[in-house]
């Protein structure tokens, strides 16, 4: 009973914290960091998905960008029948790639974790290709996905409405994350990460929370790809099955810390601006070798990441 | 009705590609198959041998397999050094499998967009005598593009064989994936041993770069193609199998060569890491495994 | 009386290497049964068949009458066979109490009996905890433990899983005297409790005040099954064995 008051209430407390922070954007009076946000946003959900089978069972997934991109051709995919509206677009494309996070879990998960790994390098080059031999959805050229200038019922620029919405994700992400870390499901995850062998010996049933943590970490990142067709306009799989989502999805939780929900958040907020900024004006090409750079630098020297440097220097003083 | 030239050629084509294919391979069957190491940046450092070798040889007019041969002992020092980091870091600590696959990926990634840094995102080609050139045996075409990587492919894999199993240094390295205690009583140090086999899988990339570029013109990012291929190959040849490595090679190259002749070309990625895929799901230990 | 274990011409190959031929094994309830025999012989290989971690490519093993084949290792926890392993495995990100909570939750949690709500499972905790002697050291990690008291958590947690059979491997391999007799009159005390034991070590004086019944494996093969004394006269036991 205390666990779900305890939970009932980090929900709202991050619910406030994303209204706070929506009014504040609004407040800024300058469309880019509606654009800006959105991104970072979708960093963070990615971030703590990664984390879920990541960070806390230890099974790494180098295909992120596979499961985003999933999610944002299920858009296109259902756009060209019928505009749906972007919420039930956000659970078709948790739907999708939860399935094919399920699959592939299924097909390689008795493996090793290394061979897991490259098997979702495989998935994601697999899927790239499909994609783009599949000229319903535009294949190598394409798809316009065009966006309403406003949403029906809220007198919202679209961009804004499409920020509020990666908000509300992030949300579900974040408690999702933390939910699962205080629950049983946590502790396997752990035991798993910690020693699969003695987990398994210890009752714990790997293979099924593996294929969890699999599902769960897929769906997140298809919701998140969900609304990206309109955000961007013009999709295309380079963009969509992009590397820097690969990267950053693994870069952002491990340079955060990757035991808690702390730290892919705390990752994707800092890494996530970085980059904007970087971009901006340096180039993209080096706000990528600063990431990759970033990422070794601190699997060398900080494993434990941000929040591990913090707890190391909270102990000792 | 199947064109028998056709389908002589695609074989043919199959098996020079599997020859290169099995020179691309054989770094990862010594850093994964033997040592266990998963060095998924192992094709960035083919493309960084391809450029190597661009580099000397619109500069020199070098033969590209010449200039990547001179390049060896850099890329064996960098392979000792890559090593030295991974043991020091992961490998001494006991890390979990995590922060050494991330720290290999850190690594592809950065070798890759330091390359489109540096060289931007055309394309590159090497010139060489034979690359144009052709000979013809009956109704088969043999491309020397193709032709002579495969057959240095081949000679690189045989005397890596004999290297691996006529000499102690060698042996060692077989031995050191069995039994590291056993290796010590030898009055080896395991660790030596280990960073000198890592060394050699990245020497063999500066060869495989040479070839690479010798066959098709190369840009950073074809990098990423080469990761499923790679573990294809050592997957189904069985790990740490050279012997093996060469026939899995040769089998994707032929399934490659098929699927693009008769299919198209774009969907040759999606051959090797579907198989790749399909063998973990179904025979993790190889065609030649136990 | 059915056995509570019952293990049938178990074989288990590596490649052309024989790990274990035809082992034929019988576990009744409540006995302490000692495993000895010289490095190699099979015992881990026997260890990890049983408890699912190993296929056996040949044989049966039965637990309470039941066919263990096809069930993974944490179904056959779950059944309430246990394991200690050789080389302490605990996991290494949470405090020794939380150790303990993994195999309640997922052995005796998934059990059909009613689950154990929060304050049983940190009583549970506790009590086992007392019981090995680690209670002091409950909210320490297992990277500050001493060999023995890592020896302890992993007994520990075994135990948690609440099993009917137990199976400790090699727990006292370079413990000092007093530590070793700790664990032995820990495992007796188990088993005073109904916990069936299978003790698998190679100090003799352990294994002599132990066991009630003692099997010895050579080379995969069980050369010798019955009371310790017996056991140890026998002649072919001491040539293969003891004799060098």
């Amino acid at each position: 009973m205390n666990s779900v008051v305890r939970s009932a209430s980090f929900i709202l407390a991050c619910a406030i914290v994303a209204a706070g922070a929506f009014v504040g954007a609004r407040a800024a009076g300058n469309d880019y960091v509606f654009f800006a946000g959105y991104t970072v946003l979708q960093f963070v959900v990615l971030a703590t998905a990664w984390n879920i089978l990541g960070g806390y069972t230890g099974y790494v997934n180098f295909g992120s960008a596979a499961f985003f991109a999933l999610g944002a051709y299920a858009t296109v995919f259902f756009h060209k029948f019928y505009p749906l509206p972007v919420p039930v677009l956000v659970v078709m494309g948790a739907a999708v790639s939860g399935l094919v996070g399920l699959g592939m879990g299924y097909l390689t998960l008795r493996l090793r974790g290394a061979f897991f790994a490259i098997a979702t390098l495989a998935l994601a080059v697999v899927l790239q290709t499909l994609v783009v031999n599949w000229n319903y959805v535009g294949g190598a050229r394409g798809a316009y996905v065009i966006r309403p200038a406003e949403v029906e019922g809220l007198s919202l620029p679209y961009v804004q409405y499409l920020f509020l919405v990666m908000l509300a994700l992030a949300v579900v992400a974040i408690a999702t994350a933390r939910i699962i870390e205080h629950s049983r499901l946590g502790y396997g995850f752990a035991a798993i990460r910690d020693d699969e062998l003695a987990a398994e010996a210890s009752g714990v049933p790997t293979l099924r929370l593996k294929l969890i943590a699999t599902t769960l970490s897929g769906a997140l990142m298809g919701m998140a790809g969900a609304p990206f067709p309109y955000y961007i306009g013009y999709l295309q799989p380079s963009s969509a099955f992009a590397l820097e989502y690969a990267v950053n999805s693994i870069a952002m939780p491990m340079i955060g810390g990757t035991t808690s929900w702390i730290g892919p958040l705390v990752g994707a907020l800092l890494l996530g601006t970085l980059q904007q900024i970087t971009t901006v004006t340096i180039s993209s090409a080096v706000n990528l070798l600063i990431v990759g750079v970033l990422l070794v630098g601190f699997v060398i020297l900080a494993p434990n990441g941000l929040i591990g440097l913090w707890r190391r220097v909270s102990v000792k003083r | 009705m199947l064109s028998y030239d056709l389908l002589l050629n695609a074989v043919m084509a199959g098996l020079l590609l599997g020859g290169f294919y099995a020179a691309v391979t054989v770094g990862i069957s010594i850093s994964f198959g033997i040592l266990d190491i998963v060095n998924i940046a192992h094709p960035a450092f083919i493309i960084l041998g391809s450029y190597v070798a661009y580099i000397v040889n619109a500069q020199f007019g070098l033969d590209p397999i010449g200039a990547s041969i001179i390049a060896l002992p850099g890329f064996y020092a960098l392979g000792a050094a890559i090593y030295q980091v991974y043991y020091v870091s992961f490998e001494k600590r006991g890390q979990d499998a995590l922060r050494g696959l991330a720290f290999f990926f850190g690594i592809l990634f950065i070798t890759e967009v330091g390359l489109v840094l540096e060289f931007g995102v055309d394309y590159r080609y090497v010139q060489a005598a034979y690359i144009a050139q052709s000979w013809h045996i009956g109704i088969v075409d043999l491309p020397l593009r193709m032709l002579v990587p495969c057959l240095m492919s081949l000679a690189m894999l045989a005397a890596l064989q004999i290297f691996l199993t006529r000499t102690f240094t060698g042996r060692a390295i077989m031995a050191v994936a069995q039994d590291q205690v056993a290796l010590q009583l030898m009055a080896a140090d395991p660790i030596r041993i280990k960073r000198i086999a890592f060394a050699i899988s990245i020497a063999t990339a500066s060869l495989a770069g040479a070839f690479l570029i010798i066959i098709q013109p190369v840009e950073p990012s074809i990098g990423r193609d080469y990761i499923g291929r790679v573990f294809a190959i050592c997957v189904l040849g069985g790990l740490g199998s050279l012997p093996g490595t060469l026939i899995g090679a040769m089998l994707l190259g032929i399934v490659e060569s098929f699927t693009a002749t008769f299919y198209g070309p774009s969907w040759a990625p999606a051959v090797s890491f579907g198989l790749l895929l399909l063998t973990l799901a179904f025979r993790p230990m190889g065609l030649l495994g136990r | 009386m059915t056995a509570l274990l019952e293990v049938e011409r178990l074989s288990k190959r590596f490649g052309g290497f024989v790990a274990l031929d035809e082992i034929n094994l019988s576990v009744a309830a409540g006995e302490r049964v000692g495993l000895i025999g010289p490095n190699g012989s099979g015992k881990s290989t026997l260890v990890n068949c049983l408890c699912g971690t190993l296929d056996n490519e040949a044989g049966t093993v039965r637990f309470e009458g039941r066919d263990l084949a096809g069930q993974s290792a944490h179904q056959r926890t779950r059944l309430g066979m246990a394991r200690s392993f050789q080389l302490p495995r605990p996991f290494a990100s949470m405090t020794v109490a939380d150790n303990l909570k993994i195999p309640l939750f997922y052995a005796v949690n998934a059990r059909h009996t009613p689950a154990l709500t929060e304050p049983e499972v940190a009583a549970r905790c506790e009590e086992l905890l007392a019981l090995v002697g680690l209670l002091d050291r409950a909210w320490r990690f297992p990277r500050d433990l001493t060999q023995i008291d890592m020896r302890k958590l992993e007994l520990a947690r075994a135990m948690a899983t609440g099993p009917k059979l137990l199976i400790a491997d090699e727990a006292m391999a370079g413990l000092s005297n007093t530590e070793v007799d700790d664990i032995v009159a820990l495992l007796i005390r188990l088993n005073e409790r109904g916990t069936t034991v299978i003790l698998i070590e190679h100090i003799m004086r352990a294994v002599m005040s132990f066991s009630q019944r003692l099997v010895v494996l050579v080379s995969g093969k069980k050369i010798a099954d019955g009371h310790p004394d017996d056991v140890m006269r026998d002649a072919e036991v001491e040539r293969a064995y003891l004799g060098q």
